[in-house]
């Protein structure tokens, strides 16, 4: 298979603190994993990891969102691809928006129910606008890898699973660290379990079931 | 037995580093104070403080056309001066993680805008770009650091999720620029309120702004068309926020254009002359050729400048100095409770902000003239005028501070309130603005002496009125340099006592 990205023995400290053990994993094209675990075990520091690692390949959903506050939802999706222009026109952009950039942002939108907020600042949003912002950023960058850090964690279950849809019909391979056990079978194909910084479990999706995880909570 | 008795006594901390400097401080200044020359040497100060009080009172405004004129230059020159600080700050500020940037930007703020004003009256002469220049260099050393400091405190994470290969600019402009611009905003206002005291005190030197006509109304004992001078100034000042919108600043700068003289044409002769000839040192300038004995001529020339001139100058700029910042320290103490809703109510706050407004829109410069004028020449009036208007600045900002503090002591009696309750909260941010003020003081104390004390600025004017131009250079470079140890001082406190500003309005 073709591997995207590769892990060998990585630890990453905070301080004195030890965020991941010895990890060795390989992303390979095509998959969707699931990260699980407890709130500490090490998730985000991995999704982290894999998105230095990957460099131009990989667009990031990170947990706190990421966003420019002061700027609207349009501009804030459009960031995605400010390395395909040059500066004037991102500038021109900036002050105007293009109707073909338009054309291209608010269907990734309309697809997150996000359409009539295009023009506002991003601080004025609630929590679940913003998350969705943040995922369609990520979706316009058009990468190989997305990645996303707890992507539904603001939004109700019924805009959950347009999240997600999105997530993973827009891409290839998905990396999605999950809080929701079921919905993290549901989408995946591959599911990982940290513990302590450490890779406890790598496993296949299709041959768990949601209770089969509740052991990563536990401790 | 006494060893153990001592034992349990009540154990007696030692001096917190906060109380360490400010008494520091204090002993220093009152040693300053001792040695300074402070003395009200004119015969009759009383009659004529009397004459200024009626006029004060009774302004004359029948001079309008010259008024409204020396108005409109003063506007003109601010706007122009502080758009141009303003451009060229921002593209500094965006360079400043180069040293030779940050290192520029500290020399070129270091020098008043009117030594900036001595220096281009020499190369281009009476022209309105002499005006211009001297208030947008060193304001762009200034912007360029405040914008640099909004700049870094704007939130990283956008920045890193940036794909690559975004060029430099465009991530500026989608992932820092847009936070930052409310702060660049708020602070060119206030940039741009320092700007009309600084083009006001320009008139001092012969640019036709409002200090002009303030020093000739003054000399001829007009009071009363100083007070119409004054009070026309205060207004534009204090409607700043009403008349300067955004839509219209282009407008602005463009009529700014029109109504400024043309003055005479530059003379780019005597400006190649100014660089090439003029601040050459003299034993250079004039020997035929350079040998041993020119370059140990120039040696003695500079040692002989440092020694006669340079040597007083900074001792008595450091005395004046000092003896202001703690004189500024305790003005202050006393005048943010004016307008504190802690200890006034509604109208004595209005009295108190008149008051503390009309010494902050005052430029020192202006008061120093005035009690100069009063009290004769000693050290006495520019510490008078330094700490009136330095204290009415940070009294103005610790006193709108108290409104965010929680009432705790609210049935105490005042005094006990003022000593017990608010100081001791607001002195953390009291010693922060002051010391932040440092290098403002230190730089406009070397200024004050165009006026007769015998500061850095006195020697400065000396040699630029007798026409010696390399003497005035090297004078200005070590009052730069004094600046920029006073600034590093300043910072060095600040960061041992954990003092923390905001980058607005100070």
């Amino acid at each position: 298979m073709d591997a995207l990205v590769n892990l060998v023995n990585e630890s990453v400290r905070y301080d004195t603190e030890r965020a991941l053990r010895d990890v060795t994993l390989q992303i390979n094209k095509g998959e969707r994993i699931a990260l699980v675990g407890s709130s500490g075990a090490g998730k985000s520091t991995l999704l982290r990891l894999l998105f230095e690692r990957a460099g131009n390949d990989a667009a990031l959903v990170p947990q706190d969102f990421g966003l420019v506050k002061t700027l609207s939802v349009f501009h804030n999706v459009y960031m995605a691809r400010l390395n395909q222009h040059g500066a004037l026109y991102n500038l021109a952009n900036l002050i105007r928006p293009f109707g073909s950039e338009l054309a291209e942002i608010v269907p990734l939108l309309e697809q997150l129910d996000m359409c009539e907020k295009l023009f506002e600042p991003t601080g004025q949003l609630s929590g679940g606008q913003q998350q969705r912002t943040a995922v369609a950023r990520a979706l316009h960058q058009r990468s190989l890898i997305v990645m996303a850090d707890e992507p539904v964690s603001s939004v109700d279950e019924h805009q959950s699973r347009r999240v997600l849809d999105a997530l993973v019909n827009g891409h290839e391979t998905v990396i999605m660290a999950m809080h929701d056990t079921a919905l993290a079978l549901e989408y995946s194909t591959r599911v990982i379990g940290l513990d302590d910084g450490r890779i406890t479990l790598d496993q296949a999706s299709d041959s768990m079931r949601a209770s089969d995880l509740d052991a990563l909570y536990s401790g | 037995m006494p060893s153990t008795q001592a034992d349990n006594s009540p154990h007696r901390p030692g001096l917190s580093p906060v109380r360490f400097t400010s008494i520091a401080f204090i002993a220093v200044a009152a040693a300053c104070f001792a040695a300074a020359d402070i003395e009200i040497s004119t015969l009759d100060p009383w009659t004529e403080m009397g004459r200024l009080a009626l006029g004060i009172v009774t302004p004359d405004f029948g001079a309008t056309d010259r008024l409204l004129e020396a108005l409109l230059h003063t506007i003109a020159f601010a706007v122009l001066g502080v758009a141009l600080g303003n451009v060229l700050g921002l593209l500094l500020a965006l360079l400043f993680d180069f040293w030779i940037v940050r290192t520029g930007c500290a020399v070129v703020r270091a020098v008043h805008e009117l030594f900036w004003a001595l220096i281009f009256l020499q190369i281009l002469g009476l022209t309105p770009w002499t005006g211009i220049l001297a208030i947008g260099i060193p304001y762009a050393g200034i912007i360029a650091k405040v914008y640099a400091e909004i700049i870094e405190e704007a939130d990283p994470a956008p920045f890193r999720l940036l794909p690559k290969g975004t060029g430099r600019i465009s991530a500026f402009l989608f992932t820092r620029m847009p936070d930052s611009l409310a702060h660049f905003r708020s602070y060119s206002l206030y940039r741009l309120e320092c700007g009309l005291r600084s083009s006001a005190v320009l008139g001092f030197v012969g640019l036709p702004t409002i200090g002009f006509h303030l020093e000739s109304a003054f000399s001829q004992g007009l009071y009363s068309e100083v007070s119409a001078l004054l009070l026309l100034f205060y207004l534009i000042i204090a409607t700043i926020r009403q008349w300067l919108r955004r839509a219209l600043i282009p407008f602005y700068i463009v009529a700014a254009f029109m109504v400024l003289p043309e003055g005479s044409a530059v003379s780019w002769t005597s400006a190649w002359n100014f660089f090439t000839y003029d601040i050459l040192p003299h034993p250079l300038r004039v020997a035929t050729e350079i040998n041993l004995d020119t370059v140990s001529a120039t040696w003695t020339w500079f040692l002989t400048l440092l020694r006669e001139q340079a040597l007083p100058g900074v001792v008595n700029t450091l005395l004046l100095t000092m003896i202001a910042l703690v004189a500024t320290g305790v003005l202050t103490l006393m005048a943010f409770p004016l307008i504190s809703p802690v200890f006034f109510g509604r109208f004595g706050r209005g009295v108190g902000h008149t008051l503390l407004v009309i010494v902050r829109s005052t430029p020192e410069y202006v008061l120093a003239y005035v009690f100069l004028q009063l009290w004769g020449p000693s050290m006495l009036p520019a510490i008078v005028a330094l700490s009136l208007h330095n204290g009415g600045i940070i009294g103005h900002l610790i006193g709108r501070f108290t409104e965010t503090l929680q009432p705790k002591l609210a049935r105490a009696r005042a005094s006990d309130r003022y000593f017990y309750e608010i100081v001791p909260q607001v002195y953390p941010q009291f010693l922060a603005f002051l010391f932040y003020r440092w290098e403002v003081i230190l730089r406009e104390t070397a200024i004050l002496g165009m006026l007769g004390v015998q500061t850095l600025g006195f020697f400065v004017d000396s040699a630029f009125a007798d026409i010696r131009f390399d003497r005035a250079v090297v004078l200005i470079g070590v009052t730069a340099i004094l600046n920029i140890g006073v600034d590093a001082a300043s910072r060095a406190i600040r960061a041992k006592l954990r003092l923390r500003t905001t980058f607005d309005s100070v």
